[in-house]
């Protein structure tokens, strides 16, 4: 069967080696991607977010083994470019950032990791910043300094991102993986398919929300709802929803994107490319009417509470997606001059550049002097980490509460932040549907 | 050839050509935290499949949900050579398309008759991805 892709001459170009033989692998790699998808041609990006080249100590075994070489560019090679052969990594073409990763650089001991694992992620982190990639280390790198305009091509990673990007900014990218990110890093190429197009950004599912949705927590319960009733489709949102501010759209897009696969959503008079109905639905009728009314928030909440049994909280968790800088002056004006139960944990996880900030208002000591801790580059999910003896942990992320059970075999409350610090100054499970 | 074997045609997505045991669920599956890479099992909470190895297997599915991570989380799976040995699917998104490039796994999609209809576990499938033709000999 005949392949509908067309080349550029600088695409052939590449494709031919002329820009060296990484670019060329880098290429090759798009190219086997933009026939699987089936699409016609590439759109150039400068605004990639990935993890090119992570190692953990599976792949370095791996390679090890299997190449006799685990160095950062037999990873990157053989691993994110497929590329079958250990090639020098030249530095990123594109404007790009490394997206979160799997510890914390200075409190790594207290959660759990080898000296081994430290210092291998700090040898990875020196090549991938040497190659022209910025250090973020958040799922929230438009709260660190990458923030994507309306109508921008971008090739991100991380669902949470990748719809706040879409939704909330209007820029324009599907939910790329490692190796798509890391091959766009070298050419500034990605397919023209999915997001990018015009045809594939307008909406499919009518959602009237019929009770009011204000708070961070009833935002995520909406997500959360939301993403279960049209799984990777994309939802309009009518009715009783306040003006939503950051936090509210991180929240209710980690929780759209966990329980369905939501990518871009829409709310009329909100999001940039809804200012009508009309003109987010496109030319066409949607094809389901779907109610959120205070039944469903209800089941939503029970739903998301359904691991839990134990009121006995020893550990709560913020900062999912990575905290941004208001929710880390809520976090210290709710622990300011208070103690944590002895027995309980708090851990707040951001971004380096929002952790700077809390440093220098002072919200990071309020925190610590209260027994929490404020962590960056990861989370308890990406991270498989907890405080030792967790059993029961409260979440004020729907995300979090989503996976966190799952993965980690322990209890899960949600409910808002509130809820959450009350439960690590008391010990006890509150909170409640109000 | 008998009567009890279907061909259907679609189009390819990856190359090359395997035949095995069919695994066929109705449902879409996760990479990143609804996987094993290291058994190909699939471990999500509620999964039909949960606990089922797909390794070697013709997996046969509606398509690919959740993390970003799924490519990666597949790639994985074929370095320790527990990926399926081919894919035929529904549903064409970036997660299955990057992840069928980098297992190298021949694979269909947008077949004439639904593949989730046809085709039952246990099925002995082969997969042409070249030409696109999925081959089907029912088990019974």
């Amino acid at each position: 069967m005949r392949s509908s892709l067309s080349l550029t001459d600088g695409e052939k170009a590449m494709l031919d080696g002329v820009h060296g033989v990484a670019r060329q692998k880098a290429m090759e790699l798009l190219v086997r991607y933009a026939e699987a998808l089936g699409a016609e041609r590439f759109v150039d990006t400068n605004n990639v977010a990935g993890v090119p080249g992570s190692s953990t100590l599976f792949l370095e075994n791996y390679y090890k083994q299997n190449a006799g070489d685990a160095s950062y560019e037999a990873v990157f090679s053989l691993f994110d470019l497929d590329a079958g052969q250990v090639m020098e990594v030249p530095s990123a073409q594109t404007y790009c950032c490394h997206l979160q990763g799997g510890l914390d650089p200075v409190a790594w001991q207290e959660q759990g990791f080898s000296r081994e694992a430290f210092e291998h992620q700090q040898k990875d982190e020196a090549a991938v910043a040497a190659r022209g990639v910025q250090i973020l280390k958040t799922c929230t790198p438009y709260l660190a300094g990458n923030v994507p305009v309306k109508g921008e091509h971008c090739a991100w990673m991380e669902s949470s991102a990748v719809v706040f990007c879409n939704s909330a900014l209007g820029a324009r990218t599907n939910t790329e993986g490692r190796e798509s990110t890391s091959a766009a890093m070298l050419t500034g190429k990605i397919p023209d398919w999915g997001f990018h197009r015009d045809e594939f950004r307008y909406g499919t599912h009518s959602v009237e929300v019929e009770t009011p949705v204000e708070s961070v927590m009833d935002w995520g319960m909406l997500g959360y709802f939301i993403g279960s009733a049209v799984e990777e489709n994309i939802p309009v949102i009518t009715g009783k929803v306040g003006q939503p501010n950051l936090a509210r759209h991180k929240h209710f897009g980690a929780a759209a994107a966990s329980s369905g696969g939501i990518e871009l959503y829409h709310m009329v008079g909100i999001t940039p490319e809804a200012p009508t109905r009309e003109m987010a639905f496109g030319k066409r009728q949607p094809v389901a009417d779907i109610k959120y009314g205070p039944a469903e928030r209800r089941a939503t909440y029970e739903l998301l509470n359904s691991t839990a049994r134990d009121t006995n909280v020893d550990y709560v968790m913020l900062g999912c997606p990575h905290a941004s800088i208001e929710q880390l002056w809520e976090a210290a004006r709710l622990l300011d001059g208070r103690k944590l139960h002895s027995g309980s944990s708090l851990w707040v996880f951001t971004s380096r550049a929002v952790k700077t900030t809390s440093d220098l208002n002072g919200y990071t000591k309020i925190i610590e002097a209260a027994g929490g801790r404020v962590m960056t580059d990861t989370c308890s999910a990406i991270g498989r980490i907890l405080p030792k003896g967790t059993k029961v942990v409260a979440l004020d992320s729907a995300k979090q509460a989503h996976y966190l059970p799952a993965m980690m075999g322990i209890e899960a409350w949600f409910g808002s932040t509130t809820d959450c610090v009350n439960a690590a100054l008391t010990g006890h499970w509150e909170g409640r549907l109000s | 050839m008998t009567a009890t074997t279907i061909t259907l045609r679609g189009r390819k997505v990856v190359g090359g050509c395997a035949e095995g045991e069919a695994l066929v669920t109705h449902q879409t599956i996760s990479g990143w935290g609804g996987i094993d890479p290291m058994t190909g099992t699939v471990i999500e909470t509620h999964h039909e499949l949960r606990g089922i190895s797909f390794k070697d297997k013709v997996l046969v599915f509606p398509g690919a949900k959740g993390s970003s991570g799924w490519s990666a989380a597949f790639h994985l799976a074929r370095l320790t050579n527990s990926a399926p040995c081919a894919m035929v699917f529904n549903i064409m998104n970036t997660k299955i398309a990057l992840g069928a490039v980098v297992m190298h796994t021949p694979s269909v999609t947008d077949l004439d008759q639904d593949p989730l209809t046809v085709i039952e576990t246990g099925d002995w499938v082969k997969v042409d991805g070249d030409r696109g033709v999925v081959e089907v000999t029912k088990r019974r």
